[in-house]
This record gives C-alpha cells, structure tokens and sequence, in this order.
C-alpha cells in the first residue's frame, strides 16, 4: 500500500492540461504547426515523384517489350524482304534484256497458289497416315523402337495417299549411275545441269538421280461450305 | 480386298492423254519465257494444279452425243458397288470398250471423291453429327441416306448406326425385307430402314452418278443388267428386281455373278477364249467376295460347229468371305497381345482388323515376306506413346488362313453342321463351317450327275463327284496367288485320286471389278453378239401340297411337293399346271409352302413327290394368294389352277389362274411385307 502511496507522489500526470497560455506556449504551437506543415509538404512531393516514376516505367517498360518483340521478328522477316528485291531486281533486267530483244514485252506474272490444295492434301495425310499427328510428337522423349512403330502407321498411310491422289513417275528410266546423253533440246524443266557444264549439247553426265514427275492428280472435290483448314476434327466420345 | 484402291486399274484414257498434253505446252511455254531455275520448279507445281482443271474439264466433256446407247452392268455388291458400260450404239461395231464409271461420292464430310466402287453401306446420322452443307452430293443439296465410303468410314468408329450387308438379309429366310430391320441393334432414336431400302438407295447413288455424267442419256433408257448371286432365291431376285423398279430402272435384267464372271473372261480374252476351252469342258466358277462365296458349273458344249455354253449348277448361299478372313487374323493378334496382359478395347480389335487386311495380302502375294509388323496406334493426338505393336508370322498366316477356311481334305469330307436350335437369331445365318474347300466338296460332291443329261460330256464311271476341268476365279480374296494355288492344289488332289486330269486355272480377270464388266458385256451378248451362257433357272421349285390322307393324331398331315417349274426354265417361257385344282376362298390370304432344289432335274411341271431326301429340297419363304374380291363375293370358293413363268427380267413369277375365266392373281414372295 505504501509503495503505491510512494509512486502515485513522484509521477508526472500526463493528463494535466496547462491552465495558462502564455508566450512560451504560442510560441511551440507554432513551431509545431510549421513543422508538420513541412512534413506534409514533402511527403506529398516524395508521393508525386513516385506516381511519376511509377508511370514512367509502365509506359516505358511494354514498349521496349515491343521493340524486343519487332526486332526479333525483324530480323526473320528482312531476309525475306531482301531475298523479294532481289527477285525483284532480277525480273528487271529480265524486262529490260527483253525490251532490247522484242518490242512488246509480256507482263511477268508471279502465280500464287491457294493453300486449299495444299490443305487437302494435309487432312489427307493427317487421316491416312496420322502425318500431323507423327510431326508434331516430340521425338527426344521416345525410343527408336517406338518411333519405328509410329513411322511404321505414318509411312504406309503416306505411301497410300500419294498413290492414290498422284501418278508419280520418274522423268529418266535410266540406271541412276549409268552414262546418259542429252539431245539437244532437251527439256531444261526436267533434267537439271550440274558440275562441269561447258560446251554445247548433246551432254553426256552420269545421271544422279532419276527425278519425279507427277503425271495425274487426283484430289478430291470440297463442298462450298468446307473449311479446309480443319485438318483434323476433335473426337468425342460419348 | 474392300480397303483397296483401285485408282491405277482403270482406263481413264481419254483424260489422260488430253491432260499430259496439256502439262506439256505449258511446259515449254514456261521454257521459252523463264530462265530463272527456281521460277521453274515454281510453276510445275502449278502445272499440277492445272491438270486438275483440265481433268474436270474432260469429265464434262464426257457427255456422249444425243442417241448414244449403253449396256449398264451393275455389280450390287455385298460390300461394295460397281458400274461398267459398254457403248452399244453401233449394231455394226465389233470393238468393245469398256469402262467403269468413276462414282463421286462422300468420303468425309464435305470432302467428295470419284471411286471406282462404291462401298455399299449407308449410315443413318445423328442430327448434330454433320454440320450442314457437309454432306452435298453432285446432283443433291440434301441426300437421303448417307452412302458409300462416308458411311463406311463413319460406321467404323459408331457401328450401331450403320447398316451393312443389307444383300445378305434379301436372301435371309425367315426376315421381312420390306421391314425396317438394319441397323439390327440400333437404339430406338435411330432410324431403321430394309434391306430393301438400302439395295434401292445404294442403287439410286448409282443412277444419279450416271445421270450427272451421261445427262444426254438417262440411264432408265439404258440396257441394265444387274447382277445377283447364283445361290439367290426367287424372292431375293424379285426384290432385288424390285429395288430395281423402284429407282426407275424398270427395264433392268437379272443376271448370275458366276456368269458374269466368265463372260468377263471371254470378254478380256478377244476372241482367244476358244482355244482354252474345249467341248466337254466343265468350268467351275469360285466366286470368294468380301461377305459371301458363290459356286458355279459351266458346261461347254458343241452346238452347230461352234462352243456353247450352259450353266448346270449353282452352289448354296455361303456366308463366308474376306471379311471372315480378316477377322479370324486379328482374333488370333488379340489372343497373342492379351497373352501379355494388356486389355485390348474394341476399337483396338477394328484397328487390327484393318491391319491385319493389309497385312494378309502381303503375306499371301509375296514369298519372300515372313513376319510382318502390325501396328494399332493410339486413337489420340499422341502417335508414339500409346502404339500397340505385334506381329503377323507367316505360320499364323498358314495355320489361320489357309488351314482353317482352305483345308487340305479328301472330296469326302463336308461341312460340319450342328444342328440348328429352333430359336432363331436375329442376325445373318453366317456359314458355321469356315473351311471353303469343305463346302467346295459337298458342293461337286451333290452335283456328280449334274452332267447326265449333256451329250458331249462324259463322266467316268466311278466318279464320287463332278470332275471340273476349268477353273476360274473371281473375288478379292483369290487375287492372293497363295490362296489361288492353295485350292488348285486341293482340287487337283482330288481329280488325283480319281485319276482324272489336272484342271486348269483360266486367268486373266479382273477379279474386283469383273462382275461388273461382264455384266456390261452381257447387254451386249443379248444383242445377238458373242456366245451366250444358257442355263435358264439353277433350281427347280415346288409347293407344299397336304396329301389327302386319313389324319393320324399327332401327327402334322404328311406333305406333297408339287413341282410348278423346272430345272433350267428359260427366261421368256412359262408352265401351267391345269390338272391341280385348288379351291381358293376369296379375301382370304392363303398360304403354302415353298421349296427349292438345285440337285433334282428330272421333275417336269406337275410331279409330286411324296418322299426326299433331307439335303435334296431346300424349304424357301412360304408364298401367299390373296385373291381380291372383284366382281367376286368374300367368302366364295373359286376353283385355280397355278402357273409359273421366267419373266425376261430373270425372275420366277408366280399365278394362280380361275378355272371359270381367265382371271389371273399374282402370287406373291414376300408375304412377311402384307401382314404389317
């Protein structure tokens, strides 16, 4: 009980308002107010900086994404372009050979195929052979063993498409190895030159490979409303 | 076999050499204006593309003049259709060329291909299972049923909704063919429809495929012949003549696919066929097709200086083909991988089976081949992981194939019949026996006095069975060179032992699309060129009359058979029978029974017998009078007498004609059809 007497005696009572308001008081409400006044201020600047900074990089930071993203694809994309001047370039002097040749040059025409055939002949291979399927396995992960298996489903169903929907025939029935001569006049689409080509013809060479020649397509005809690039339907089964 | 193509065996002569033609001046075209290498490999691709057009560019071309006349022969398959033509315009010209009808059909959805054959399934679709506008067909926005290589293709993977086979229940006893039966074990949702239905909508494919190419010459204006098995019944051939008519083909004609076969032969062979066959010859004609096997015997004779032909006997309905084949292999695959405890699902098995097709063909062609690998790939997108892979041995092949349905036996030895129990099945009374060269035994075995009656040909005394001495093959499981000499040997053996000579193997057929061709030629025959077959009917029929006796009890009243036709009725001619009178009530269907019999060709119009033996008359479907109440009372007794008649169309036809007037009532086959 004493103690207790003992404290209560020395404590400062922080409650105790001040019952006068003199100078000294004016004077420290004043010094307090500049103060915290000062303190608002910077914190607010310090808050505006940071927004600031803040914006700056969400803007900045996607674009250099972008910039990273074109100059990848830039520099895929400019051999091409540069590979298309060049035939651009090289069609020219075509034109102008002829022009010194013939009067009336015919316009070049540069034919674009439709992917419609091409995409046939994929949902072709996909159904027959389960080509799709076979390309786009992730061979690392298999052994040859396997893979044999699977090549085994996509080389017949291959072999089988191609001949149904194409006659291919090989351009020379020559020996591939044994010496050829070509007459003058020969068809320059079919056979191509190759090594030491001097001279005039008739050419005697060995022949290397036999070539292709795709003598009759037979592909099958669309509806209107078929949409070709569907190589392959999901399967349910219910 | 029916998987195969058939693309290279055509002649698309026409097409091709305009096409290569074309390829060609476009190709020195580029020569002259390119120079640029790369440019050039550029446009031979085009090329390609190109001769596409001009191919469709043909086709439409093909339109023959207006007045063009063609003999149609159409091979209306178990498993697979085919058309051939032979333009017959010229009376005076003596070059046959004969071609097969490119048929455009659905292979998938939206996607349409010109085949050669077209697979005779048809497949009822779910409404949602096709997008629309997938499944135009040339001459239709919106076809009826679903047929050909789709509904073959589409059937695969949900076989409840396909309907297949639908020729083998025409010739099913005991079924209604008008009835909507097929699928047989469809869920309620899914519509059925008869096999009737089904040979009219594979045929009405057929008509409108002709029509959109021929648009100057409808094939309802064409000579038809249509082809049947020589083991079909009288009411199989009559629906199948009916299918005919429903499709507008109302002057198609029946012919037997044996026949067809050898008419083929000669029709390939130039002229050459009489020096490789002799007067006394005995042609034996082994039809094996996908789903059945078809027996045949073709006399030659002599007939005025020259080489006649008659057809003596047919074989029974044997549901026994490729197909069972296929199956037997991929059965024994499954035995094998289950041996190493994996579960097999049943698509896996359908994938075998498919493989196993291929497979056989390989083994059976080529001799070097011993073990071939058969790979079941995963269904999903993953082709590697889930592979299932074995292989067919070539001692597989053997002991499945050839010993089990080509056993090496004596002429002896028949096939093993069980008993039948009396509840029958749903389903097609497939052969039980699956040995081929059994059912050829029994087949010659019943046939030894089938030549009694020939004068050119003499059979030895002791002979146990009909001595062929030519053979000719027909159907896609003979193309195997193993399976061909593997019967030659067989039979040989049994010439063999009764010191008959070797019969020779006649080649030179096309043996998937034979059928068809010699259906062609056979128009052409019936215009008075070329050797005709004769033969008239294989069979000769009889109705089940109860002999007037005392009635024992317990006892069913013993049966007479009344022969109304006889073996080998022409077509064209006609019998009556003027002493049986029957006393028919009038409104009231009556029925009688019906047979059959393909051994007994002594009975003329009118015998009765009282006693056979058990494998000499074959019971058929009942046949049913009605006869209508015009100008007559119901209820009135009307005294008949029957008639029957071979209609130039090849069907049997039956009359009941009053005894008062000159009333006549048809007598129908199909009697299951009026009870609905």
């Amino acid at each position: 009980m004493k103690e207790i007497m003992n404290n209560t005696q020395f404590n400062i009572d922080l409650e105790l308002f001040p019952t006068t308001f003199d100078a000294i008081h004016a004077y420290l409400a004043a010094t307090v107010f500049g103060l915290a006044l000062t303190v608002i201020i910077l914190l607010f600047v310090l808050l505006l900086g940071m927004i600031r900074r803040a914006k700056e990089n969400k803007t900045t930071k996607p674009t250099d994404n972008k910039e990273q993203a074109i100059s990848a694809s830039i520099p895929k994309r400019e051999p091409e372009v540069k590979i298309v001047e060049k035939i651009v370039e090289v069609e020219k002097i075509v034109e102008v050979e002829k022009i010194i040749q013939a009067p009336a040059p015919e316009p070049i025409i540069l034919k674009e195929s439709t992917p419609d055939a091409a995409l046939q002949l994929l949902t072709l291979l996909q159904s027959e052979a389960r080509f799709i399927d076979f390309i786009k396995e992730d061979m690392a992960a298999h052994s040859d063993a396997d893979i044999g298996a699977a090549a085994r489903v996509m080389l017949t169903g291959c072999s089988k498409t191609i001949n149904q929907h194409f006659n291919v025939a090989p351009i020379r029935s020559e020996e591939e190895g044994s010496q050829i001569t070509l007459a003058e006049g020969f068809n320059a689409s079919e056979v191509r030159l190759t090594g030491n080509i001097v001279g005039e013809a008739p050419f005697k060479g060995t022949l290397i490979h036999k070539g292709w020649k795709v003598t009759e397509v037979k592909l099958p005809k669309l509806t209107e409303d078929h949409q070709a690039e569907i190589i392959a339907t999901a399967e349910v089964e219910l | 076999m029916s998987q195969k193509s058939f693309g290279s065996l055509f002649e698309t002569k026409t097409t091709n050499d305009s096409e290569t033609d074309a390829t060609q001046v476009t190709d020195s075209e580029i020569v002259e204006t390119e120079t640029d290498t790369e440019a050039m490999t550029e446009t031979t691709v085009d090329d390609t593309q190109e001769s596409t057009t001009v191919i469709q560019e043909t086709e439409a071309k093909s339109n023959p003049p207006e007045g063009t006349h063609y003999s149609i022969g159409i091979d209306l398959g178990t498993t697979h259709c085919v058309l051939s033509y032979v333009d017959i315009s010229d009376p005076d010209n003596e070059e046959i060329i004969q071609e097969v009808l490119q048929i455009p059909q659905l292979s998938a959805p939206g996607v349409i291909e010109d085949k050669p054959q077209l697979p005779s399934f048809l497949y009822q679709a779910h409404a949602s299972e096709l997008p629309e506008g997938e499944s135009v067909l040339p001459w239709t926005a919106e076809p009826e049923y679903l047929v050909g290589e789709i509904a073959r293709k589409l059937g695969e993977k949900t076989p409840m909704r396909l309907v297949s086979s639908a020729k083998s229940w025409l010739c099913h006893a005991g079924v209604d063919c008008k009835s909507p039966i097929l699928p047989s074990d469809a869920p309620e949702e899914v519509e059925q429809v008869s096999p009737f239905q089904a040979s009219a909508a594979y045929l009405e494919h057929l008509c409108a495929a002709w029509n959109k190419q021929h648009p100057n010459a409808p094939i309802a204006e064409q000579e038809i012949t249509l082809t049947v098995p020589a083991s079909f019944d009288p009411a199989a051939r009559e629906l199948t003549a009916e299918a005919a008519r429903s499709v507008g083909l109302t002057n198609a004609i029946l012919l037997e696919e044996p026949q067809a076969a050898l008419y083929s032969w000669i029709e390939k062979s130039e002229g050459d066929w009489r020096n490789h066959a002799n007067v006394g010859d005995i042609i034996l004609v082994i039809d094996v097709g996908g789903g059945t096997t078809d027996l045949s015997l073709i006399a030659v004779t002599e007939e005025e200086g020259n080489l006649g032909l008659t057809r003596i006997a047919v074989g029974d309905h044997i549901l026994l083909g490729g197909d069972n084949m296929d199956l037997a292999l991929a059965y024994t695959l499954k035995t094998k991988i289950e041996k190493d405890g994996k579960r097999l699902a049943p698509w896996q098995v359908q994938a075998l089976t498919h493989a196993c097709r291929s497979a056989k063909e390989t083994i059976l062609s080529d001799e070097a081949a011993d073990n071939i690998a058969i790979v079941v790939p995963n269904r999903g997108s993953s082709l590697i992981g889930g592979t299932l892979r074995t292989e067919l041995t070539r001692d597989e092949v053997d002991t499945v194939l050839l010993q089990g349905f080509l056993p090496t036996i004596g002429s002896d030895e028949h096939p093993v019949v069980n008993s039948r129990t009396g509840l029958r099945t749903k389903g097609l009374p497939y052969a039980q026996d699956a040995g081929i060269t059994r059912h050829l035994a029994a087949f010659l075995t019943r046939q030894v006095n089938a030549v009694d009656d020939i004068k050119d040909i003499n059979l030895a005394d002791n002979a146990s069975f009909i001595h062929p001495s030519a053979v000719l093959f027909n159907g896609g499981v003979l193309k195997a060179p193993r399976f061909a000499n593997r019967l030659m040997d067989v039979l040989n053996e049994w010439l063999a032992t009764e010191n008959a000579p070797e019969a020779r193997l006649l080649s030179g057929l096309d043996l998937d699309l034979a059928v068809a061709r010699g259906a062609a030629y056979y128009g052409y025959v019936r215009k008075g060129k070329g050797v005709r077959i004769k033969g008239g009917t294989a069979a000769s029929y009889y109705v089940g009359v109860e002999s007037s006796m005392p009635a024992v009890p317990g006892m069913p009243p013993e049966v007479q058979a009344l022969c109304l036709a006889p073996f080998g009725m022409e077509e064209g001619s006609n019998e009556e029978l003027p002493n049986d009178e029957f006393g028919l009530i009038v409104g009231e269907p009556v029925r009688f029974r019906f047979f059959g019999s393909k051994t007994r060709r002594e009975d003329a119009v009118g015998t009765r017998l009282e006693y056979w033996e058990d494998d000499e008359l074959e019971e058929l479907d009942e046949i049913e009078i009605t006869l209508d109440e015009e100008n007559r009372n119901i209820g009135e007794v009307v005294s008949v007498h029957l008639s029957s008649a071979i209609t130039e169309t090849g069907t049997l036809e039956l009359q009941a004609i009053s005894n008062q007037d000159d009333t006549h009532w048809k007598i129908e086959f199909d009697v299951r059809s009026s009870e609905e």
